[in-house]
């Protein structure tokens, strides 16, 4: 028996959506400041694994645990610990910018003297005033990787944070995922992109096929 | 070597990677109020859109119905009452769709305010921009049913009880068809059968009013149904958008 604790541990971890078994016999275990990079053809079940760490999806088997406590036993308090970055970029085409952030850095209970530094971070700080549905596709997606550093928390779980991003914008987010490592912040991102993570350990989902799937293929 | 008790205080939380602690409930109350409101504001379309289809509807029927003076004053209060009814029907989808399209419902579930104050501050900027403005029109309605100036403040009353509840039974039928294909036709099958009591209390009142009898027990009715719902509703609707976000 390991007495070591992780951060964020997962055992023997299954997950099936509607009645499609898509992972199982998953394990994780990730410390303070550590990321870890989700791999996988498209499909494979790395949205499907996020979903279960933020606790939205309930695993088919196993249990993810917070420095030991299961999470599903405190829902709320493990809400509060993470920012999942879903596909969508909830921005609000009849708010500004800086409203659409602020809402939620209030909703966090953070400080909102975060939200000017987080434009800036992000390279927003000339749009404050802008209508969310004036942004492009790229800016919108800054917006929503804003809050991120607007409202600290110390779990971040990203589903491909850097589609519609430029390649500044890939270099800001890598350099943000950064620094929330150094300060004792955990990633874990599913991406096809660089983000400075050359030296995270990669989960490939497809290495964990469901044994009932195998079964009902040969049957 | 290491016996369990010191294993347990080695793995304890460093605490400064802990989220911060939650806002009051009141501070999140008013964000989200704050935020619809000011959506609304922004797109005044879809408020002016329900009180549009109460005032039309509700001006259609004299011309079906033919013009005489003592019937249209007899059926006023329901005719109030109904198309009041249906304009919060229509309205209802709309009031958790384009947060559950964008994303904003996954976020709201993840702030450490419960969910139940987010979703009552929700159902609270509902009847702000449709309830409200529905019971500011009633009155022009009534006038031009010729209804008798008696009933107009148990009209009043009665309305202001009862579109609250509306709402919030509403904010649960809403809540539990986001996620549902097609959601919008589920709504009035679920929530229909509950508004009938407003509807039925809502009319008794204003019947009473007229006829002279007392309307105290009516209202204390509707007031009991409205704080009935005030607690229940949203921590329904709360349970439901889990699901959906599911």
């Amino acid at each position: 028996m390991c007495a070591h604790t992780p951060a964020l541990g997962a055992a023997d971890l299954g997950c099936i959506r509607g009645d499609r078994p898509i992972f199982a016999g998953l394990d994780l275990a990730l410390d303070s400041g550590d990321a870890l990079v989700l791999a996988g053809p498209n499909g494979s079940g790395k949205s499907s694994l996020l979903r279960v760490l933020a606790g939205f999806l309930q695993p088919a088997a196993g249990r993810v645990h917070w420095y030991g406590t299961e999470i599903a036993r405190t829902p709320d308090a493990h809400a509060a610990r993470l920012h999942y970055l879903a596909p969508y970029n909830a921005v609000k085409p009849g708010l500004t910018v800086a409203e659409n952030l602020a809402t939620w850095v209030t909703l966090r209970g953070a400080d909102r003297s975060g939200i000017g530094p987080a434009l800036e971070t992000f390279g927003l700080g000339t749009l404050a005033d802008v209508p969310g549905r004036m942004l492009s596709t790229g800016q919108a997606r800054r917006l929503a990787l804003a809050r991120l550093i607007a409202a600290p928390a110390p779990l971040w779980l990203l589903d491909e944070p850097a589609v519609a991003l430029d390649r500044e914008g890939c270099q800001t987010l890598a350099r943000v995922i950064a620094r929330h490592r150094s300060g004792g912040g955990i990633v874990v991102v599913a991406t096809h992109q660089d983000l400075g993570l050359p030296e995270a350990p990669r989960l490939n989902v497809a290495d964990y096929p469901p044994a009932d799937l195998t079964e009902a293929l040969l049957w | 070597m290491v016996d369990a008790a010191t294993a347990h205080d080695a793995a304890a939380e460093p605490a400064a990677t802990e989220a911060p602690a939650g806002p009051g409930l009141w501070t999140g109350f008013r964000a989200m109020l704050g935020r619809d409101l000011r959506l609304a504001v922004r797109q005044r379309g879809e408020a002016a859109r329900v009180v549009m289809f109460f005032v039309l509807t509700a001006t259609l029927f004299p011309f079906g119905l033919g013009p005489e003076p003592n019937l249209l004053a007899r059926i006023a209060p329901g005719v109030v009452w109904v198309t009041a009814l249906l304009s919060v029907l229509l309205s209802l989808d709309r009031l958790f769709l384009t947060d559950y399209e964008d994303g904003s419902l996954e976020l709201m579930v993840q702030t450490p305010v419960p969910l139940s104050v987010l979703v009552l501050a929700k159902t609270a900027a509902h009847w702000l921009t449709t309830g409200l403005p529905l019971c500011v029109a009633a009155p022009v309605i009534a006038l031009m049913y010729a209804m008798p100036a008696e009933a107009y403040p148990v009209l009043l009353a009665a309305m202001a009880l009862g579109t609250p509840s509306l709402s919030l039974i509403g904010s649960v039928g809403a809540a539990l068809t986001v996620g549902a294909r097609r959601g919008g036709i589920l709504v009035p099958l679920l929530v229909l059968p509950l508004y009938i009591p407003i509807l039925i209390f809502g009319v008794a009142a204003v019947d009473a009013a007229l006829a002279g009898l007392p309307v105290r027990p009516h209202l204390l009715l509707l007031g009991a149904m409205l704080l009935a719902a005030l607690p229940l509703a949203p921590w329904a609707a709360a349970g439901a958008v889990r699901q959906a976000v599911d």
